[in-house]
């Protein structure tokens, strides 16, 4: 355990080294060494504690007012640093060159993201319900800190309102979770609430909070209204650490939670494959209809997050009704997503960043042809398109296929239970796997092949070796993990098991069957890119090989094509917008074409989040106006403030005075 | 070895099915139509051809159609006969089937996008907006097929599907085919969801998205189509014909005689019906998902 906190702690010597060394030019190395080293000193201890050598929890003696300082790193902590690690030091080298021509001094972006990389590391780590906490808000106010960065345009202070408001939301219900919890069972400590039993009546109300709370950090829709403002805004090395990691963190309290409260209910399994399906259907959806390359990304955030909790609740339901196939298939499958979705989802951050960077705009409308122009970047990107569109053979097609297999197995057990949660598993998946292969060809096709439509596009750069790097280590990742398969599932047996309080021994003689089925995909898989570049070489031999000839695209002998002329990605989008208007709410305006020889015409769409305009701006506005008189308190004077609180301290002596 | 003929008959007869149905076809309309072996002759033709590529493309044009086969010719190999397993079989099969395809579309669809014309635009939107419909039928009838069958591997669902079946189950496979027959035609752009034979009207989908192909790499396109055609018959094939209840030798010549049917009930449908207007299909893909979810209910109350 010592070297965990040593680790942390050399993450954040380099921040603040950075801090202190801001207007220089080796801030940003001298920070990236610390996380280098932090990451890597960690990592010991991690990969123990996967293998079930975890060191020994401990405790400081230093305690806080009404906790402890306790850390401990079980396998599940472990499975969640995991990201962390991988993904920190990636983001950290691409951040060093992405900044490179940034005229702000960096010092404070360095320190809170290490501040924010440690804080992720640490909350897995923390046994005790107050130190939870505390990091938890550690987490949020840096990772805020970092959206605030561009903080001269109105619409980055906006975001980061916003996810001030969602992130506090979230909090004050989860204080609620932990102090409840800690008065059902006597303490805040993890170790005595998972040995002191909740009762079942108030296991239920506590689940719910913990679905809020946590779902609110995760993106569970309708709590995710923050994630597609939050994302787009931070810098693109900042959204890749938050959408690919920090709202995992989200996951990994709902799954400690699960833990602490014992025995689950069939009635949490369901609501959280409701609320997996709702999420990932959703999220896709919205998607689709966005033209802002990092807001796409962060709506696809939503569905992953979706796709995780359908796997989580299926697990559970798995455990209420004794099925140890499906606990294995339905938790491996989600938190397996959990490390796919940071791997894939960080790539498509960092590449979208580099497309910012080298063009300027993130309207994919104004993009095209960049493939030519960034070849690296443009490979990456169309790795992690497929891998998230869970397309063969990389490493988001595993994830889907081990809840897929779970459908399968639940429909062969029968009872209209287990057919319906198998029909809701299929279905659901199909639909956002199509849904998100049309966006992904949308977002790579339009951004990366072509012609360029503006001149923002035509001028692209390839980006520099320290931005390239990164984005080939996490592509080789998602290829990695695809063709490996079966020996990723086996390290990610112990953490289900450790969640599920299920043995090892029963978990993996009923895995047996879909380890077998891994090996021979690994192999179809190998078989497959083997044909791929068979095909391609007998194209190369055949007699006429040599002749080709270059022509323009054939646009039905029109004399004078142009760039404008291609679709984009409105109006590939369109057909399914469409379809799904009345979810969307899509508003179109524009000047139709008039007459004979039209002059001007013109045609925009927007779809603002349904969650926002519908639920949240009423529900505020609303509030608002109940609180109105109340505000009367609030008058910006320190002494009248002061005097609140003495009154308030003055109750309390006489509630808590008043009995002996 | 016995498990190698299966795709080896799949590789060389499937540019077959493609002149069945262009037989059949005249046939209704009265003309003499060409030869059964046109497929073959059109492959062989663009095999020894050059190839013209456009100035917009890319590397994603050059390795498409390399992919493309590959994928297809990977799902062949998924495919099972009655009693005789498939090369590749294991639990979840159908689902990497499933998903083959998928990276096939995938690729299609980034090949057009690239040539950068409003053609090849339109086709590629339109074929992502009916895949994503499509998807879900396919599984839920997949998912119907796990209950009656009690297997989840495409190798032993097809060998538990007997006479008995069909006298327990009769409706269920019923609508799971007529559902997957849909399937069949959408994915294979078809009529009533699109027309094969005309290449730059707006209706059109697939034909339009390859448009800027030629030489080899459209012969592998036209190839990999029609063994795409024989992997959707092929799985149509062995749910609806109980193949596990003939004896082993009569299996393979059944189960040609099966695809024969369809290839002959494809050309059926293409010459009496017309293209459907593109705003319907979604209601036709929704109408085959509820078919199979139909079948899933009979199965349940059953």
């Amino acid at each position: 355990m010592a070297l965990f906190v040593v680790g942390c702690g050399v993450c954040v010597v380099g921040g603040i080294g950075a801090f202190f060394l801001s207007r220089s030019r080796c801030a940003s190395w001298l920070a990236t060494a610390g996380i280098w080293i932090g990451c890597g000193l960690v990592l010991v201890p991690v990969l123990a504690a996967l293998q079930g050598r975890g060191p020994e929890p401990f405790k400081i003696a230093w305690s806080l007012p009404g906790g402890s300082i306790s850390l401990g790193l079980d396998e599940l902590s472990a499975f969640f640093c995991l990201p962390v690690l991988l993904i920190a030091p990636c983001m950290a080298l691409y951040a060093c060159l992405y900044l490179a021509h940034e005229t702000k001094p960096l010092g404070s972006l360095w320190f809170f993201t290490t501040v924010l990389v440690t804080a992720m590391l640490l909350l897995t780590a923390a046994r005790d319900g107050l130190l939870f906490l505390m990091i938890w808000e550690l987490m949020a106010l840096s990772s805020l800190l970092l959206v605030l960065f561009d903080d001269e345009h109105p619409h980055v202070r906006q975001a980061g309102w916003t996810y001030l408001i969602a992130t506090h939301m979230g909090t004050a219900v989860l204080l609620v979770f932990f102090a409840w919890l800690g008065a059902e069972a006597g303490s805040l400590e993890f170790s005595t609430i998972a040995a002191a039993k909740v009762p079942a009546r108030a296991a239920g109300g506590l689940f719910a909070l913990a679905v809020i709370g946590f779902g609110s950090k995760a993106g569970f829709v309708p709590l995710h209204v923050w994630l597609p403002e939050a994302h787009p805004a931070a810098p693109s090395h900042v959204s890749a650490l938050m959408s690919g990691v920090m709202i995992k963190t989200g996951i990994y309290g709902l799954l400690r939670a699960l833990m602490l409260l014992g025995e689950p209910s069939v009635a949490w399994g369901w609501s959280l494959v409701a609320i997996g399906l709702i999420s990932g259907v959703l999220g896709v959806v919205f998607a689709l209809a966005q033209h802002d390359i990092k807001r796409l990304l962060a709506y696809h955030s939503v569905e992953n997050i979706g796709i995780i909790t359908l796997g989580i609740g299926v697990g559970i339901l798995g455990r209420c009704w004794n099925q140890p196939a499906l606990i294995v298939l339905g938790f491996g499958g989600g938190i397996l997503h959990v490390l796919n979705h940071a791997v894939f989802k960080s790539l498509l951050f960092l590449g979208a960043g580099a497309v910012a960077h080298s063009t300027g705009t993130r309207d994919i409308d104004h993009l095209g042809g960049l493939l030519k122009s960034m070849r690296w970047t443009g490979a990456t990107f169309l790795v992690a398109s497929a891998a998230i569109s869970g397309l063969p053979p990389f490493n988001g097609f595993v994830s889907e296929f081990l809840i897929y297999i779970a459908g399968l197995r639940s429909a062969q057990a029968g009872g209209p239970y287990a057919v319906l949660l198998a029909i809701a598993i299929l279905a659901g998946l199909a639909l956002i796997g199509g849904l998100a292969a049309a966006c992904f060809a949308k977002a790579f096709g339009i951004v990366f092949l072509g012609e360029p439509r503006s001149s923002h596009a035509a001028h692209a750069r390839e980006v520099g070796p320290a931005m390239r790097w990164p984005m080939v280590v996490l592509a080789v990742l998602c290829l990695g993990i695809g063709l490996l398969a079966p020996l990723v599932v086996k390290m990610v047996l112990p953490v289900v098991s450790s969640i599920s309080g299920v043995a090892h021994e029963a978990l993996s003689d009923s895995v047996a069957g879909a380890m077998q089925s891994l090996t021979s995909i690994g192999w179809s898989f190998a078989v497959l890119l083997v044909l791929i570049a068979g095909f391609y070489l007998v194209r190369r031999v055949l007699p006429r090989a040599k002749q080709q000839a270059k022509a323009g695209t054939w646009d039905c002998g029109y004399a004078r094509p142009t760039p404008r002329m291609q679709y984009t990605s409105s109006s590939f989008a369109q057909p399914l917008v469409d379809l799904l208007k009345m979810l969307l709410g899509t508003r179109n305006e524009g000047k139709p074409v008039h007459g004979l020889f039209p002059r001007e015409a013109s045609f925009s769409s927007d779809t603002p989040d349904a969650a926002r305009e519908r639920l949240f701006v009423p529900l505020f506005r609303l509030l608002d106006r109940v609180l109105a008189p109340i505000r009367r308190l609030q008058r910006g004077g320190i002494h009248e403030y002061l005097l609140y609180v003495m009154l308030t301290l003055l109750a309390l002596l006489i509630w808590k005075g008043g009995r002996p | 070895m016995v498990s190698l003929v299966l795709p080896l008959t799949a590789w060389l007869a499937a540019p077959f099915l493609l002149g069945v149905i262009a037989r059949i076809k005249a046939c209704v309309a009265g003309r003499r139509g060409p030869s059964l072996l046109q497929a073959y002759y059109d492959l062989a033709k663009l095999l020894r051809k050059g190839c013209v590529y456009s100035r917009t493309t890319s590397a994603v044009t050059r390795i498409a159609p390399s992919v493309i086969l590959a994928c297809v010719v990977l799902a062949t190999l998924l495919l099972p006969w009655g009693g005789i397993r498939a090369p590749l079989s294991f639990a979840g099969d159908v689902v990497v089937l499933a998903y083959l395809l998928g990276l096939a579309r995938f690729a299609t669809v980034l090949a057009a996008l690239d040539a950068g014309s409003s053609f090849e635009g339109m086709g590629a939107s339109r074929e992502v907006q009916f895949a994503a419909l499509a998807e879900p039928s396919f599984f839920l009838g997949m998912l119907a097929l796990v209950l009656c069958s009690g297997h989840v591997g495409l190798s032993d669902m097809v060998s538990a599907i007997s006479l008995e079946t069909w006298r327990d189950s009769t409706v269920l496979l019923l609508l799971v085919a007529c559902s997957w027959f849909v399937l069949l035609l959408t994915e294979n752009s078809r009529i009533p969801v699109d027309d094969p034979n005309t290449h730059l009207e707006l209706t059109m989908v697939h034909e339009v998205m390859v448009l800027d192909y030629s030489g080899p790499d459209f012969g592998f396109i036209l190839y990999a189509a029609a063994l795409k055609l024989w992997v959707f018959g092929a799985v149509l094939v062995s749910i609806i014909v109980p193949l596990a209840s003939f004896p082993l030798w009569l299996q393979g010549p059944v189960f040609l005689a099966g695809m024969l049917c369809v290839a002959v009930l494809i050309g059926v449908v293409e010459s009496v019906m017309a293209r459907l207007r593109l705003l319907h299909i979604p209601k036709v893909l929704i109408g085959a998902a509820a078919l199979s979810l139909i079948a899933l209910i009979v199965e349940l109350v059953r």
